[in-house]
C-alpha cells in the first residue's frame, strides 16, 4: 500500500506592521518555508476574530497560526496583548473540541526576524503535518 | 457586482521563475467577479501601469488585483494608478506572490498553486472592497529632534533654515554628543570641536531652534503631523535663563570628587559643573547626587558665589507639552560594556583602555591636556597595542559581542596610529585586524598611510590574552599571515569596543511605536528606498540610531532625514487612513467594550434617537468613531459582542472570504 504523504492546509495571520515585514524578510532573504502555508494580512493580530480561526478550522484548514509583534512593540500599543488573551481562551476551548494545541499557535515575529518567521513555520508545518488531517471541526457541508 | 481585472507580474524571472505567471492568470480568469485577467513582465513600470489603466477604461474595471511583490512595496503605487485611471484608490488589493511565495518555494508547481490560491483569496477580498475616502488633518509646523548629538543638530539645523521651528531634546545638559569628546576625525585629521562647537553655536543662536537639554521625552501620543509630545526637564537646580556660564561656582564648589564622565571618568569634576568649555547651553548643572547642599542641607557656597542668583536648590523636575507634526530620533550610540570581555584585561589595568577614552587621553581639552599618558602611572606609553573588533562581528550564537561590523573603528584606530606616530615617534604603535575596512570616499588612503608613512605595524590576527604583569601588559596573539604566535610587552593596550545604540532608545521605540531589529537598531521603512523613515508615519531616523555609521555618512543622513521632515512640513494637510473603525448603529447596543480597547480614545458614545417601527421613538446610546484619531487596529471589531464594529479595508466579510478562498 503506498501512503501519499498528507500535505497540511495553514493559514497564518500576520500582522502589517512586524511579522508580515518579516515574512517579506524571509522572502527577501531566500528562506524557504513549505507552501502550504498561506498569509492573510491584517492590520494587527488583535484584528484576528476568533471566529476567523473557527472559520478556517470549519473549511478545512489543519492548523492556524497568529503571528504579531513582541509584547511592548505593538504599532497600536497594545493589541498584540488582546490577541494573546483571546487566543488563550480560544485555543483552550479549541483543544476541549479536540483541536490539538499544536494545530494552533500564537507567535511573535518581528520585522527584522525574517529567519524566525521562517523556523517558525518550518516548525509549525511540521508538527500539524505529524498530527494529519483535522477532521474535527470540519463541517462536512462546506465539502464540495 | 464588481467587475475585477487580474494583473500577474512576472517581475522579471523573480517571479516567473517558480511561479507559472500565465497558469496564475489563466486560473483566475474564472474566479467570481474577473471580468479581464493577464500577466506582464514589468507590471510596476510605466507601461504596466499604463495597461493596468488601459484595461480599467477597455473593461469597465471596478476593483483591482495586482498579484506582485509585498503590498508594502507597491500598493500605493497600483493605488496611484487605479486612481489615475478614475477607480477609487482602495478598490486594489494586492497578492503577495513574490516574497511570501516565489521567492520562498523553489518547486514551479509548488508555487504556481499557491499562487494562485493567493491571487483567489485577493479576488475574493476585492469582491467585498467597497470605496473609501481619507480624511483629512491639519499638520503642526513644528518638528522634534530627540538627541542632541551631530545627527540631532545637522537635522534641526536644516529643517530650521528652511523656516520651521525645531525643538531639540537632548538628555545631558549639553548638546555635542560623541563627536564633543572626540579629538580628530579621519580622514582628514581636522579636529572634531572646531567642526562641531561652530554648529552647536548656530543651533543656540538659531531663531527657529529651541534647546530641551537635561531632558528626556516623557511621553508621545498622537499621530502624524499631530503629536503631543510630554518632556520632562530634569532639574538641573539652576535657572537657565539667568545662569551666564560664567563658571565661578564650579571653582568654589567644595565638592570635587566627582567621577567626570565627560572624560570618561579618568579624572573628576565639581558637584555643580559645566560639561565642558564649549557646551551649549552654557549652563551649569548640579549633580544631586553629589552635591552637599541638596543631600544634607548644609553648603550652599554655589548660591553665595552666584553674582546672577542663578542657583535654585528648590528647583523641581517640569513637564513640558508640546505639539509636533514630525518626530526625528537622532539618540546615537554607545560603546558597549566590556565587562564579558575579561580576557583584554579591561576590568583589571587602568591602562587597558576603550578607543573613546584613547579619544580624550589624546584631546587636547582631555584630562591629560593632550599628553598621551597611561592612566596608571602617568607615564609615557613606548609600545602601544590596538585591537580591532572588540565584541563586533562575533559569531551568530556567541554569548557575548554583537553580530555586526561596527563600522567605524578601522578608520578611527587607522586615525589613532598615526595621531601616536605623529606625535610620538619614538612609540611603536601594534594593531591587530580581521580584516580592514576602510570603504569610504579617502579612507584607504588614509588607512595605507598609516601603513606606509607612520610605520604602523598591522597585524592579520586577533589578541588571545592581555595579562598585566608589574608595568607591563603581556600581550598574547596571533599572526596569520607568518601563521606564528606573537607576544607583545605593551604599556597601553587599546580596545576598539564594539558600537551599540544608546539604552534609552529601546524605551523610547515604544513610545513612538517605532520598530527596532534584534540589535536595537531602529528599522528604516525600507533598507534601500526609504532609509530615513521610520515605518510608523512622522517618525524619521538619524544617524547611529539605525546602524553603525561615521560622522560624513550621519551628517548626509541627517540632511536626508531633515528634507523629508520639510517634505512633511510644508504640507497644509495630510491625507489620513480611511482604513479606520466604523460602527453600525443599528447594532450597536452601547456596552462601551470598544471604548475600553481602543487605545487611541478614538470612541466616544452618543445618544442617538431612533424611530421604531411602531412610531414611537427610542434614545438608545451608540458609539461613534472618530475617523481623525483612529488609527485602524480593530481591537474594537473583536471586542463587539453584537458585530456592530467593523474595520475599513479590513471588514469580517473580507477577512472571512480570504479565509474561505484559501481553503477551498
Amino acid at each position: 500500500m503506498q501512503i501519499t504523504e498528507h500535505k497540511p492546509l495553514i493559514v497564518a495571520f500576520c500582522c502589517n506592521w512586524c511579522s508580515y515585514a518579516g515574512a517579506d524578510l524571509a522572502g527577501n532573504n531566500r528562506l524557504n518555508y513549505p507552501a502550504d502555508v498561506k498569509i492573510i494580512r491584517v492590520p494587527c493580530s488583535c484584528r484576528v476574530n476568533p471566529m476567523f480561526v473557527l472559520r478556517a478550522f470549519q473549511k478545512g484548514a489543519d492548523g492556524v497560526i497568529i503571528c504579531g509583534c513582541h509584547p511592548g512593540d505593538c504599532h497600536y500599543t497594545s493589541g498584540n496583548y488582546y490577541a494573546r488573551r483571546r487566543m488563550a481562551m480560544l485555543f483552550s476551548m479549541l483543544d476541549y473540541l479536540g483541536i490539538e494545541r499544536e494545530r494552533t499557535r500564537v507567535e511573535w515575529v518581528s520585522a527584522a526576524e525574517g529567519a524566525k518567521f521562517s523556523a517558525t513555520m518550518n516548525d509549525f508545518v511540521e508538527k500539524v503535518t505529524k498530527l494529519g488531517k483535522n477532521k474535527r471541526l470540519e463541517d462536512l457541508r462546506c465539502k464540495k | 457586482m464588481q467587475r475585477i481585472g487580474v494583473f500577474v507580474c512576472w517581475c522579471g524571472s523573480n517571479i516567473a521563475g517558480t511561479v507559472d505567471v500565465k497558469a496564475v492568470a489563466e486560473a483566475l480568469k474564472f474566479e467570481p467577479g474577473v471580468v479581464h485577467s493577464t500577466d506582464y513582465q514589468y507590471m510596476c513600470s510605466q507601461a504596466g501601469q499604463n495597461l493596468i489603466k488601459d484595461a480599467i477604461k477597455e473593461h469597465n474595471l471596478t476593483g483591482i488585483v495586482v498579484c506582485s511583490c509585498s503590498p508594502r512595496m507597491h500598493e500605493a503605487t497600483f493605488r496611484k494608478t487605479a486612481q489615475s485611471a478614475g477607480i477609487n484608490p482602495y478598490m486594489v488589493e494586492i497578492a503577495n506572490i513574490r516574497e511570501q511565495c516565489s521567492w520562498v518555494h523553489k518547486d514551479m508547481a509548488i508555487g504556481t498553486e499557491k499562487a494562485i490560491i493567493l491571487g483567489k483569496a485577493a479576488v475574493a477580498k476585492v469582491n467585498l472592497n467597497a470605496p473609501l475616502t481619507p480624511g483629512e488633518s491639519p499638520v503642526t509646523k513644528r518638528a522634534l529632534v530627540i538627541g542632541g548629538g551631530i545627527a540631532g543638530i545637522q537635522t534641526a539645523l536644516d529643517i530650521a533654515d528652511a523656516g520651521f521651528e525645531v525643538d531639540i531634546v537632548e538628555k545631558k545638559p549639553t548638546i555635542g554628543g560623541k563627536m564633543a569628546q572626540l579629538d580628530k576625525t579621519f580622514p582628514t585629521l581636522d579636529c572634531a570641536a572646531c567642526i562641531l562647537t561652530p554648529k552647536m553655536v548656530d543651533v543656540a543662536q538659531h531663531e527657529k531652534i529651541r534647546i530641551f537639554s537635561y531632558s528626556e521625552v516623557e511621553s508621545v501620543k498622537g499621530f502624524v503631523g499631530n503629536f503631543n509630545v510630554t518632556i520632562k526637564k530634569h532639574a538641573r537646580y539652576v535657572k537657565e535663563d539667568l545662569c551666564t556660564g560664567c563658571g565661578a561656582c564650579v571653582e568654589k564648589c567644595p565638592q570635587k570628587k566627582v567621577a567626570n564622565e565627560f572624560n570618561l571618568n579618568m579624572d573628576n569634576r565639581h558637584a555643580i559643573y559645566i560639561p565642558f568649555a564649549q557646551a551649549v547651553p552654557k549652563v551649569a548643572t548640579i549633580d544631586p547626587s553629589a552635591c552637599t547642599m541638596l543631600k544634607t542641607g548644609k553648603c550652599g557656597v554655589c548660591s553665595k558665589i552666584c553674582a546672577a542668583g542663578a542657583i535654585d536648590y528648590t528647583q523641581k523636575d517640569e513637564y513640558i507639552e508640546e505639539k509636533y507634526g514630525a518626530i526625528v530620533v537622532a539618540t546615537g550610540f554607545n560603546p558597549i560594556s566590556l565587562e564579558k570581555f575579561d580576557e583584554y584585561a579591561y576590568s583589571q589595568s587602568k591602562d587597558v583602555i576603550t578607543s573613546l577614552e584613547f579619544e580624550r587621553l589624546t584631546n587636547a581639552a582631555g584630562p591629560t591636556a593632550g599628553k598621551l599618558l597611561r592612566p596608571s602611572d602617568g607615564k609615557h606609553p613606548h609600545k602601544i597595542v590596538f585591537v580591532q573588533c572588540v565584541g563586533s562581528r562575533c559569531s551568530a550564537g556567541a554569548e557575548k559581542g554583537k553580530e555586526y561590523c561596527s563600522k567605524i573603528c578601522c578608520m578611527y584606530t587607522a586615525k589613532h596610529a598615526m595621531l601616536v606616530r605623529d606625535k610620538y615617534p619614538d612609540t611603536e604603535v601594534y594593531v591587530f585586524y580581521i580584516d580592514v575596512r576602510t570603504p569610504g570616499k579617502n579612507f584607504d588612503e588614509f588607512y595605507r598611510r598609516a601603513v606606509e608613512e607612520y610605520g604602523v605595524h598591522y597585524i592579520k590576527g586577533m589578541v588571545g590574552k592581555v595579562t598585566p604583569e608589574g608595568e607591563v601588559l603581556k600581550v598574547q596573539g596571533s599572526d596569520l599571515i607568518n601563521n606564528k604566535q606573537i607576544n607583545i610587552d605593551a604599556d597601553l593596550v587599546v580596545l576598539a569596543a564594539a558600537i551599540e545604540p544608546d539604552k534609552s532608545a529601546r524605551p523610547l521605540a515604544t513610545k513612538l511605536t517605532a520598530s527596532m531589529d534584534t540589535n536595537d537598531f531602529f528599522t528604516e521603512a525600507h533598507p534601500k528606498l526609504r532609509p530615513v523613515e521610520s515605518p510608523t508615519a512622522g517618525v524619521f531616523l538619524s544617524g547611529a540610531c539605525q546602524g553603525p555609521k561615521d560622522i560624513p555618512e550621519t551628517v548626509s543622513q541627517a540632511g536626508a532625514a531633515a528634507a523629508k521632515v520639510i517634505g512633511l512640513l510644508a504640507k497644509d494637510k495630510l491625507l489620513g487612513n480611511p482604513c479606520v473603525a466604523r460602527s453600525n448603529e443599528l447594532l450597536c447596543n452601547g456596552c462601551s467594550n470598544c471604548e475600553k480597547v481602543c487605545p487611541y480614545g478614538a470612541i466616544t458614545y452618543i445618544d442617538k434617537d431612533f424611530r421604531m417601527p411602531d412610531r414611537t421613538t427610542r434614545t438608545r446610546r451608540i458609539a461613534q468613531v472618530n475617523p481623525a484619531v483612529c488609527q485602524g487596529c480593530g481591537a474594537c471589531t473583536v471586542t463587539c459582542p453584537s458585530g456592530a464594529m467593523d474595520l475599513n479595508g479590513f471588514t469580517n466579510g473580507q477577512i472571512m472570504a480570504e479565509v474561505d478562498a484559501i481553503c477551498k
